[in-house]
């Protein structure tokens, strides 16, 4: 018995430009779709560039604590002796860049942004990380689950995908974060900001994903596998969650890494705001609302953690590109 | 909290720096003038000139709370104001604290107290008249203070003190509701050029309450409530030639305003334009380019800061002036353990106040406090009850009042107003010093609307959510002890919401002497007291006071007569700036 992964229609119309592969090799032996997806994104250079950069970068938010630990480093650690009090810039030149302060200091409070960028990471990348899981975790269920059982079922859900996405998300997200500062649910501080930011942002981005899901399934439930599930007897959860959902997973990652640089953005926005995430906590929106003060004077403090910005939201749009066009060639 | 257009400007600073980011910036502001060295306007009348006619152009990043002189609440609008409407009282033009020397504008001399200072007497010059000619008359003051502080319905925005401090105050509804022809009986006006106030309770510095644009006439007959903003009749030396709601207002000439009734308003430029809504960055260029005053009179942004300081000859240009602040944080005497005076004082010796500084923007922004009364204030004296070196805290001295409190570690949160960045990083210098001694203090922030009604003000939210320290900003509404101290230490004052009093202090001493100061007659006793309220605030570790407001003026090179008053927060005093352009 094949996996249900390899019934796709998308995949299974790809086939034989997957066979002409193999027989360019002399190599005449079925490979599996998904061997034929990672060969064809090994080729495309730039998404593996991307996927490298991204490796590193989890890496990097993963190990952030540790690394700090490690070289005694504090992300909230003053040194306003490097700061000169009549301008409240850095000493020095390129905003007070040394060999202990590698990418320089804050104005006003001296803080090493080398370390404030390493601890920002792993609050960026959590936080899209959460909101992209729960987003599609939603989107995915409520899609299927529209798309097979249809009539009254799909109305109700599409009518209520329609209003999500009706949603004025930002206001919504600067009101919502803004009422739930001082704690809530038993939460407060850093683990509130970060609950609240998974929470809007993921909570009201499900419908995307949801519709593309629900699209597919209509496509899905009238094929023979279906149907042959059907007549053995299977019900609807097993239909739903076994033999539809797998056939899905390809949009759906596609989806996730596209949705992801999104999430990274929009954390990067509202706490730019000055709703997302509170000081001193580092996080790299944050960082950006307070550089734009100086960006006449202390041009570096804009441009680090802009930078660090761009090449994350650049690196996971380059593998999202990337896989997508591994997993479905008709889209390029 | 008030009179200061500090909470707009920062609120909008950093999205209008975006806006602008392509246009042009002036190098310096030269056109030949000689400048007249830094802090000169704080030190004399710069520019010093008699020249007549031109344009003097101001500007503001926002828009005032209104126009109408009896429904504003700013420093800069009773500054402005009075170039239309003239108060009983008025301040002298004069640097610093010469500046707040008090003299009678529409009076002919300052009141004439009686019955212990319970009963105030004015006398109007004779020969007043209105810009379309009619004379005025002392039952217009009546009528411009009854429709200011007691109608609240219609006009919310001025302070309401005649409101607490009149006879029957607390009854009399206003002249829209209550169309009795005596109106308020406690103002009397027995001909048309007296008037009399009769108080609740004696009051010596009654000068200063009649001193507000609050008293500046207003006639019955043209008032039209809260839109009389848009056809606001003069007494003054210009008068409106259009106003545009929230974009512009233009002055031109009062004919009708006779230089022999008003030893202070010269009329020197034929025109004043008033410019709204425009951006920060803007303003500071074309103050820089000689073309503009900064109305808000906040000072320059953080960007040109850095550039002015650091070039002699920008420098030279600027003012940098105290702005009748305190920035402090309060302890809260009611949230455990700093209901102990010892924890409080572990507090106060923790705090680096030249960390705080440096995070506020320098000495520039701030010279480092010791005291609650800013020493631009009637009645500040010289203290420093937790002096330390170099004022950057004393790390073994806050772990004995420590110990002496119970404690070696206190967990706490700090609360401040989330559209005031420059409070925020106030407090964020203030956790990393507080955690060297082991007080473990983490940031709320609250929005500023709601920070004294909602939150910070409310003692049963501050008890609940375990915040123990406050930031906060005060300016007085007139630059005397009591304007500053009462609405901060008073116990009295103390509500269920919307509390200044962020100490929660409730001092019986504290409490008689700021009473007892207010009903004494002679100055120096009257400002012995306030140093004594002070000192004694100080003892108890109600607040720890972090800086004392400045703010940095750049010089408008054209413009005449530039003088910083302490009376309006440090701005240049507005009635006879004139220009040498045409």
């Amino acid at each position: 018995m094949t996996a249900p992964i390899e019934t796709t229609g998308a995949q299974a119309e790809a086939q034989p430009e997957a066979v002409l592969v193999g027989v360019d090799k002399g190599q005449i032996e079925g490979r599996s779709l998904g061997q034929i997806a990672w060969s064809r994104f090994k080729k495309d250079r730039v998404a593996v560039a991307g996927g490298v950069i991204v490796i590193l970068l989890i890496l990097l938010a993963l190990l952030s604590r540790p690394i700090q630990a490690m070289f005694g480093l504090d992300p909230n650690a003053l040194h306003q002796d490097l700061i000169d009090p009549n301008t409240s810039l850095p000493k020095g030149d390129f905003g007070g860049m040394s060999w202990s302060h590698p990418l320089g200091v804050e104005p006003k409070f001296g803080r090493d942004i080398a370390t404030r960028i390493l601890e920002g990471s792993w609050v960026s990348l959590v936080v899209a990380f959460g909101a992209t899981i729960l987003s599609n975790t939603i989107g995915a269920v409520l899609g299927v689950v529209a798309g097979y059982y249809g009539g009254r079922v799909d109305t109700i859900i599409s009518r209520l995908m329609d209003t999500f996405l009706a949603f004025p998300l930002l206001l919504f997200a600067i009101a919502i974060s803004a009422t739930l500062q001082g704690g809530a649910f038993g939460l407060e501080g850093l683990p509130l900001h970060i609950s609240v930011l998974i929470f809007v942002i993921g909570f009201f981005n499900w419908p995307y994903l949801g519709r593309i899901v629900r699209g597919q399934t209509l496509a899905l439930r009238e094929r023979e596998f279906v149907d042959a599930s059907r007549g053995m007897g299977a019900k609807g959860p097993y239909i739903l969650f076994r033999e539809l959902l797998p056939n899905l997973v390809g949009p759906i990652i596609v989806y996730s890494t596209l949705l992801i640089p999104t999430n990274i953005l929009f954390e990067a926005s509202l706490s730019f705001l000055g709703v997302g995430i509170q000081p001193p906590q580092a996080s790299w929106g944050g960082m950006l609302n307070q550089a734009v003060t100086y960006y006449q004077v202390d041009a570096q403090f804009l441009i680090v953690p802009g930078l660090a910005i761009f090449v994350t939201v650049l690196a996971f749009n380059l593998l999202g590109d990337g896989l997508r066009d591994a997993l479905d060639p008709r889209s390029r | 909290m008030r009179r200061s257009a500090l909470a707009a400007v920062a609120a909008i600073g950093s999205a209008s720096l975006l806006l602008s980011a392509c246009s042009k910036a002036d190098d310096n502001g030269g056109d030949g003038n000689k400048s007249a060295g830094a802090n000169a306007a704080t030190k004399g009348v710069v520019n010093a000139s008699t020249q007549k006619g031109g344009t003097v152009t101001y500007e503001y990043s926002d828009v005032p709370d209104s126009f109408d002189p009896g429904n504003t609440y700013y420093a800069y609008m009773y500054n402005l104001s009075r170039l239309y409407a003239r108060p009983l009282m008025t301040f002298q033009p004069g640097p610093g604290e010469e500046g707040n020397k008090l003299v009678p504008d529409l009076a002919e001399k300052a009141g004439e107290p009686s019955d212990g200072g319970k009963t105030w007497t004015y006398k109007i010059r004779s020969g007043l008249k209105y810009q379309d000619g009619t004379a005025i008359t002392s039952k217009d003051v009546k009528y411009a203070v009854e429709r200011s502080n007691f109608a609240r319905d219609v006009l919310s925005l001025g302070p309401n003190y005649f409101q607490q401090f009149m006879q029957g105050g607390k009854a009399y509804k206003g002249p829209y509701k209550d169309k009795s022809p005596e109106g308020l009986k406690s103002i009397e006006t027995p001909d048309d050029t007296t008037i009399v106030f009769k108080l609740n309770r004696p009051f010596q510095e009654f000068d200063y309450l009649v001193a507000t644009p609050q008293t500046a006439p207003v006639p019955q007959a043209k008032d039209t409530g809260i839109d009389y903003v848009k056809s606001i009749v003069s007494s003054g030396s210009y008068k409106f030639q259009s106003y545009d709601e929230g974009k512009q207002a233009v002055l031109v000439k009062n004919e009708n305003w006779d230089p022999k009734t008003d030893p202070l308003r010269k009329q020197y430029p034929d025109k004043i334009v008033v410019k709204l809504k425009v951006n920060a960055e803007t303003i500071d260029q074309d103050v820089q380019a000689g073309d503009a005053i900064d109305l808000g009179g906040t000072g320059v942004q953080a960007a040109t800061q850095a550039k002015v300081v650091n070039d002699a000859k920008l420098k030279a240009n600027t003012d940098n002036t105290y702005g009748g602040r305190l920035v402090y944080m309060a302890i809260n005497n009611q949230v455990a353990p700093f209901d102990k005076v010892e924890c409080r004082k572990a507090v106060e010796y923790a705090v680096d106040k030249v960390s705080v500084q440096t995070a506020e923007g320098g000495p520039i922004r701030g010279d480092i406090a010791t005291t609650v009364l800013p020493p631009d204030i009637t009645g500040y004296a010289k203290a420093d009850v937790y002096a330390t070196t170099g004022n950057k805290g004393d790390a073994a001295k806050a772990k004995e009042q420590l110990k002496a409190c119970g404690k070696t570690t206190i967990s706490t949160n700090i609360s401040a107003r989330s559209d005031r960045p420059q409070e925020i990083d106030a407090a964020t210098a203030i956790i990393a010093s507080l955690k060297k001694v082991g007080i473990n203090a983490s940031l709320k922030q609250y929005p500023s609307g709601k920070y004294f009604t909602d939150y910070a003000g409310v003692p049963t939210f501050d008890k609940k959510q375990n915040i123990g320290l406050h930031m906060m900003q005060w300016g007085a509404d007139w630059n005397s002890g009591y304007g500053f101290l009462q609405q901060i230490l008073h116990g009295d004052a103390i509500g269920a919401s919307g509390n200044t009093n962020l100490s929660y202090l409730n001092d019986k001493q504290i409490n008689e002497m700021l009473e007892k100061a207010i009903a004494t007659e002679d100055d120096t006793t009257r400002n012995g007291l306030y140093g004594q309220i002070d000192k004694r605030a100080m003892d108890l570790a109600a607040l720890v006071p972090l800086t004392y407001f400045k703010v940095l003026l750049y010089r408008p090179s054209g413009y005449t007569n530039l003088v910083s008053t302490s009376a309006f927060s440090g701005q240049y005093d507005y009635l006879n700036i004139g220009t040498t352009k045409k």
